[in-house]
């Protein structure tokens, strides 16, 4: 399997400070894998980062996106080859409706706008990007843009915070379509695309099926190993030991 | 009447606002242009239609055009009700209409009005009579076609009581005429329980200089709604309309604008809320593409339980121009409540790149922001006009 990202020693700054401090991290194609660590460690910003928002200003180091050096791309050039991102927290867009992005954005976009209300998201459309949406509309509404988007690398940043039980079973199913490529039989292991997720509560892992998880702390990833063995040893000791132990390892 | 001496001794007075024009500079436009049958077959189609005047006049109650400084074309559809003719003209069959004359606009306001004064400008007259309601918009265009000129109009608009008419007006300059300066006086009268929507769209020339002057009356429990755009590239425009509020009537002003590189724009306007629970909102949305701008709002509240509200928001694309927001709020009771809010800055890096995200590139993603910026001004924009507003805003060049 080749490698559909692979980072190496990135170092970055937000708002002047350095919280990325020499970041290692490979994801290969049609893998998924995980991404956790406590508050503040600096997920979001690698996310951010990997997509080229320019809060985030890299100092040191290399973003590989098959094989290529995007290190210095826009994020609209990212885009175009393939890396979408769910963002935690996306901006309002005043004045932009949804409806109207995602026909501009994407030549399926009329297609897939027939299909918002499997999202819940018909009656959005006419509404302002972002604009007074809850947890959940928002993370509804990043779904759709990404499924008429279509990457071929996805950065889903907590796809399940703030969203209630009963909109869980939809965000994680549309994650799961999107990461199959539409194919919806739950038993499929033919993946297509490629992910990183960041998650807090391991929900998600119950739709996509992990194959590998990191644990980052401090701008640097401190662990590696099955996600379900490292769920599991977070959930029961927190972070607090990650990155000391070294028991397990992929 | 004003006494002459008096008006004559205003054309040396300078505008309250903007740069002074020295309007000697310019020769007068004619006053006999080409008569238009078809506005379809005219050489000014396209200028007409840059505007939101339509050509084929469908679904307009009415068309009025002035080339330079005299009536080319005038043609209504409604039979009953609505009454459209030249100032001169309206003034020879209505005897009445000296008491309208000259009394919401002063003459000696500056040295616009006194211009137009005393070369006793022509114009457009347009007057709903009580109780009728003209379903279709009345548009009416004014084009500048002679360079070096200067086109001077005196406006009349009446909706009498229980009424109500929807007009667009566009204005606009011939390629050839880029060194010209419009002065155009309008007198806006609003019976008691009736509406006015009247929405205007500029497209000038570089040069072109812009001085509107436009008072309006409004009685009891009526509407006046005011949109204002320009987005394209003038010389030197400056208008601030006033609008006089009776008993529980509203004034709505919207405004949208974008100053080019070397333009110079000091757009906004007054109400003055004369009655009690009268309301009044003026928005205005504004861009700096490396030109100069100014949004003034004034808001002044006379009487008891008025509210009102102001506010201005500017985005500056382009470095090398300015932007001021002048945001005034003024009261003479206790009982009233006026608010403001104004903004000034760039767009918000995050937005353009999270459009970006999405495969917009950046040019692209700062348009579609810019518009959806400058459509959030128009409260309830008359749908006739949405389409050619959109056209106007895709025509303006955002991303370059
Ligand atoms: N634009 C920014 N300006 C200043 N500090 C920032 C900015 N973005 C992130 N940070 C800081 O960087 C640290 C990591 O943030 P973040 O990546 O959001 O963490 P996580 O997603 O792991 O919770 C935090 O201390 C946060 O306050
Ligand atoms: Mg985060």
């Amino acid at each position: 399997m080749t490698d559909m990202l692979k980072i190496i020693d990135l170092h970055a700054e937000a708002g002047e400070r350095e919280i990325l401090k020499g970041v290692n991290l490979t994801v290969k194609e049609g893998e998924t894998a995980v991404l956790f660590g406590p508050n503040g460690s600096g997920k979001s910003t690698l996310m951010s980062t990997i997509m080229g928002y320019s809060t985030c200003k890299v100092t040191q180091g290399q973003i590989l996106f098959k094989g290529e050096d995007i290190t210095d791309l826009t994020v609209d050039q990212r885009a175009k080859k393939g890396i979408g991102m769910m963002m935690q927290r996306p901006p309002n867009i005043f004045g932009v409706k949804l409806g109207d992005l995602i026909k501009t954005a994407s030549p399926i976009g009329e297609e897939v706008l027939k299909e918002a209300d499997r999202f819940k998201m018909g009656n959005f459309l006419d509404r302002e990007v972002n604009v007074g949406f809850s947890g959940g509309e928002i993370k509804r509404s990043e779904l759709l843009q990404l499924t008429a988007q279509k990457p071929e690398f996805i950065l889903l940043d907590e796809p399940e915070s703030g969203v209630d039980l009963e909109n869980i079973d939809l965000i994680g199913n549309k994650v799961h379509d999107l990461l199959y490529d539409g194919i919806s039989c739950r038993g499929s292991v033919q993946r297509h695309v490629s992910s990183l997720v960041i998650t807090h509560t391991g929900q998600i892992l119950d739709y996509i099926g992990a194959d590998c998880a990191y644990v980052m702390k401090n701008g640097r990833i401190c662990c590696s190993g099955r996600p379900t063995d490292l769920l599991k040893e977070i959930k029961e000791n927190g972070y607090g030991e990650c990155g000391s132990c070294q028991t397990i390892k992929l | 009447m004003p006494d002459d001496k008096a008006v004559r001794d205003a054309l040396e007075k300078k505008g309250a606002f903007g740069t002074d024009i020295d309007i000697d500079r310019y020769e007068d436009g004619t006053s006999t242009p080409d008569q238009i049958d078809d506005l379809q077959s005219s050489d000014y189609q396209r200028y007409m239609e840059n505007v939101g005047v339509v050509a084929d006049e469908i679904n307009r109650s009415g068309t009025l055009m002035f080339i330079d400084n005299g009536m080319s074309h005038c043609h209504t559809s409604v039979q009953e009700g609505l009454d459209m003719m030249s100032t001169k003209d309206a003034l020879k069959k209505y005897d009445w209409l000296k008491d309208y004359f000259w009394k919401s606009m002063d003459p000696t306001k500056d040295k616009y009005t006194a211009k137009s004064y005393l070369d006793d400008a022509d114009g457009y007259f347009i007057r709903v009579k009580a109780g009728y309601h003209v379903k279709n918009p009345v548009q009416t265009c004014m084009l500048i076609n002679k360079d070096k000129s200067i086109q001077y109009l005196h406006n009349i608009i009446i909706v009498e009581d229980g009424a109500s008419l929807e007009m667009i007006t566009g204005c606009a300059t011939a390629h050839h005429a880029n060194d010209s300066l419009h002065v155009g006086v309008s007198e806006i009268y609003v019976g008691d329980n009736a509406n006015l929507t009247f929405s205007m769209i500029h497209s000038w020339g570089k040069q072109t200089g812009v001085r509107p002057r436009t008072a309006c009356t409004v009685g009891k429990n009526s509407n006046y709604t005011n949109n204002y755009v320009i987005l394209n590239p003038v010389g030197t425009l400056q208008s601030f309309p006033v609008a006089n509020l009776g008993e529980n009537s509203s004034a709505t002003y919207n405004t949208m604008c974008i100053s080019h590189e070397g333009s110079d724009i000091d757009t906004g306007g007054m109400v003055n809320l004369n009655g009690r629970g009268s309301r009044a909102e003026i928005m205005s949305r504004s861009i700096s593409m490396g030109g100069k701008l100014c949004a003034r709002g004034r808001l002044v509240g006379n009487a008891p339980e008025v509210k009102a509200h102001l506010e201005c928001r500017s985005i500056i694309l382009k470095d090398g121009g300015s932007t001021l927001a002048v945001p005034e709020l003024e009261a003479h009771v206790a009982d009233v409540e006026m608010t403001h809010e104004a903004a000034v800055g760039k767009i918000a890096r995050d937005q353009i790149e999270y459009l970006m995200s999405r495969g917009l590139d950046e040019d692209q993603a700062i348009s579609m922001i810019v518009r959806g910026f400058l459509s959030g001004s128009i409260n309830g924009l008359p749908p006739a006009l949405q389409k050619e507003l959109d056209e106007a805003i895709e025509q303006a060049n955002l991303g370059d």
